[in-house]
């Protein structure tokens, strides 16, 4: 039977279509978006627009930098036993002009990537337990 | 700035640096003692205590100017507390800078002062997906992560290498290794740093900074204070620029998951701001500069800021390091102090140590260390949650 999968954060991913993307949101005034969602005020200081809709973020980016987590965080991150280093993603999104950080997905490299690169974002398990297994945002490189 | 925004540094101190796991109030008396010594200052002379807050130190920590006025014994000064992440010192400073400036007091005590625990800092405790903080370590994102994407992405672009980071490494070891209040004092080579541990590829152990213990603490007075006590010659403070970053943001920075959108506005560079405004409130330009104290929390993040306080062009500070031009001696000296590799970061009194050794470089009083015919030095530091700042000294 397959474990329980829980969000790493409620409202910040969906699938939508066998899909997965980032939930933004987008000033109705001046088009700015935002990850994490905001939707109470505009930052752009030019905007005072209290107006926001939800959008799904692009899927695909390029990557900005790269690097990896050769040590064991500390809390709140849970770790496996022993510690399986990661690697982790900034990625450029086009259309948003944002750069969005996340891990990359199990097995990927520092050596495989390079800045540039086209990427997607794809939905992964962060850490499990026995019974339900936290699911986050990875990104994996473009076949 | 014309000579009546300046104030006069009239005396430093510092505790040194190390993991020494005491009451981070012990350091700060110390350093603040040495400060009013130095400044030939009485304690019950000084009118205001401005204090850099610790968040790890309990209620004391947050209540760092009272705290320490009460150790050195309640006399009545008024009293003032700041926090901002890593420019915390910076902007006690200011908050004294800002009183003598408004006439309003004459002479102030600036000191910050940490015990930080060991391993990598973290976040407060709870379930807190609000704060970004939490988030990104939840995430599995640490401080080392942000350094290590911001030396990669050198790498990527500008074609440093990971043997350009070890030179600073190697360049700040040497300016540290005779500064009586450095943490680590010994002369590690590029194959020592080669050899330490990956931490966040490309960087290594050695090529990040340490979190320490330590002290540091400035007697500012105003001008007429320093001329009654006939100290014309004291090195001044020509700027101290605290600013805050214009959306939207170029970089990722500590602690968010993600820049600003720059979909309908400019991006604009932070670390490059901060600096650009000191320059502008002292009136003079990076051709002035004689010596440079800079946050080099990676060494590659020194490479960052030389371009970033204008001292060579973006993307050729690599070039500057390998012709050993940002070392004592060389064009334009960076960190004689040995900088974060060789002090580690005691936050709140990190931006302060910066000012401490500008003032002895300026002076001429810097030993071993000393930057020939120093006139102008300037600071730089940045912290979580858009704060930074930059202070220039002169002579």
């Amino acid at each position: 039977m397959p474990k329980a999968q829980k969000p790493v954060i409620e409202g910040w991913f969906a699938v939508e279509d066998g899909q997965p993307h980032l939930i933004g949101t987008r000033c109705k005034a001046c088009g700015t978006y935002y990850f994490p969602r905001q939707s109470l005020y505009c930052k752009n200081p030019a905007c005072d627009g209290e107006e926001f809709e939800e959008v799904p973020l692009s899927r695909r980016g390029t990557v900005w930098s790269f690097t990896n987590a050769m040590y064991q965080p500390p809390e709140p991150f849970v770790a496996e036993d022993p510690h399986v280093p990661y690697t982790i993603l900034a990625v450029e999104l086009e259309k948003e002009k944002m750069i969005v950080l996340g891990q990359g997905i199990r097995g990927l490299q520092c050596e495989d990537l390079r800045a540039g690169m086209g990427v997607e974002l794809v939905l992964d398990t962060l850490f499990e337990t026995e019974e339900q297994a936290t699911i986050t945002w990875k990104w994996a490189p473009v076949a | 700035m014309s000579a009546d925004q300046e104030i006069a540094v009239l005396g430093i101190g510092m505790h040194p640096w190390g993991k020494w796991g005491r009451n981070f109030v012990e350091y700060g008396v110390k350093a603040s003692r040495d400060a009013l010594a130095d400044a030939g200052v009485a304690w019950r002379d000084i009118q205001y205590v401005s204090g850099a807050a610790t968040m790890r130190c309990g209620y004391p920590g947050y209540v760092a100017g009272a705290t320490f006025a009460q150790a050195l014994g309640w006399q009545g000064a008024e009293v003032n507390t700041s926090y901002a992440a890593c420019a915390s010192g910076s902007q006690a400073l200011a908050a004294a800078r800002a009183k003598i400036l408004a006439g309003q007091c004459d002479v102030a005590l600036v000191v910050g002062s940490d015990t930080t625990p060991k391993g990598f800092l973290k976040p407060a405790p709870g379930e807190r997906p609000d704060d970004p903080d939490w988030v990104r370590f939840r995430l599995g994102i640490t401080n080392p992560s942000y350094f290590a994407l911001y030396a990669r992405r050198r790498m990527e672009i500008y074609g440093d290498t990971a043997e350009d980071f070890a030179l600073v490494k190697v360049k700040n070891a040497e300016h540290g290794f005779s500064n009586p209040n450095a943490r680590y004092r010994k002369k590690f080579s590029a194959a020592d740093v080669a050899a330490s541990a990956m931490v966040a590829d490309p960087l290594r152990l050695m090529d990040i900074c340490a979190t320490s213990d330590g002290a540091a603490a400035l007697v500012v007075c105003s001008l007429d204070y320093a001329r009654r006590l006939g100290r014309d010659d004291a090195v001044r403070i020509a700027a101290i620029s605290t600013v805050t970053p214009t959306f939207a943001s170029a970089v990722v920075e500590m602690p968010d998951i993600a820049t600003d959108s720059a979909a309908v506005v400019e991006a604009q560079r932070f670390r490059a701001a901060i600096p650009a405004k000191a320059y502008e409130e002292a009136g003079i330009g990076p051709e002035d500069v004689s010596v440079a104290e800079v946050y080099d929390l990676s060494t590659a993040l020194e490479l960052d800021w030389c371009e970033d306080l204008q001292l060579c062009a973006r993307g050729a500070a690599a070039q500057l390091v390998r012709a050993g031009e940002t070392r004592i001696g060389g064009r334009i000296p960076i960190n004689p102090s040995g900088g974060l590799a060789c002090f580690g970061e005691a936050v709140p009194a990190q931006a302060l140590a910066q000012v401490c050794e500008l003032t002895q470089q300026l002076r001429g009083t810097a030993g071993e260390r000393q930057v020939a015919g120093a006139k102008v030095g300037i600071t730089a530091n940045q912290g979580l949650f858009g704060h930074g700042s930059s202070v220039i000294l002169k002579r």
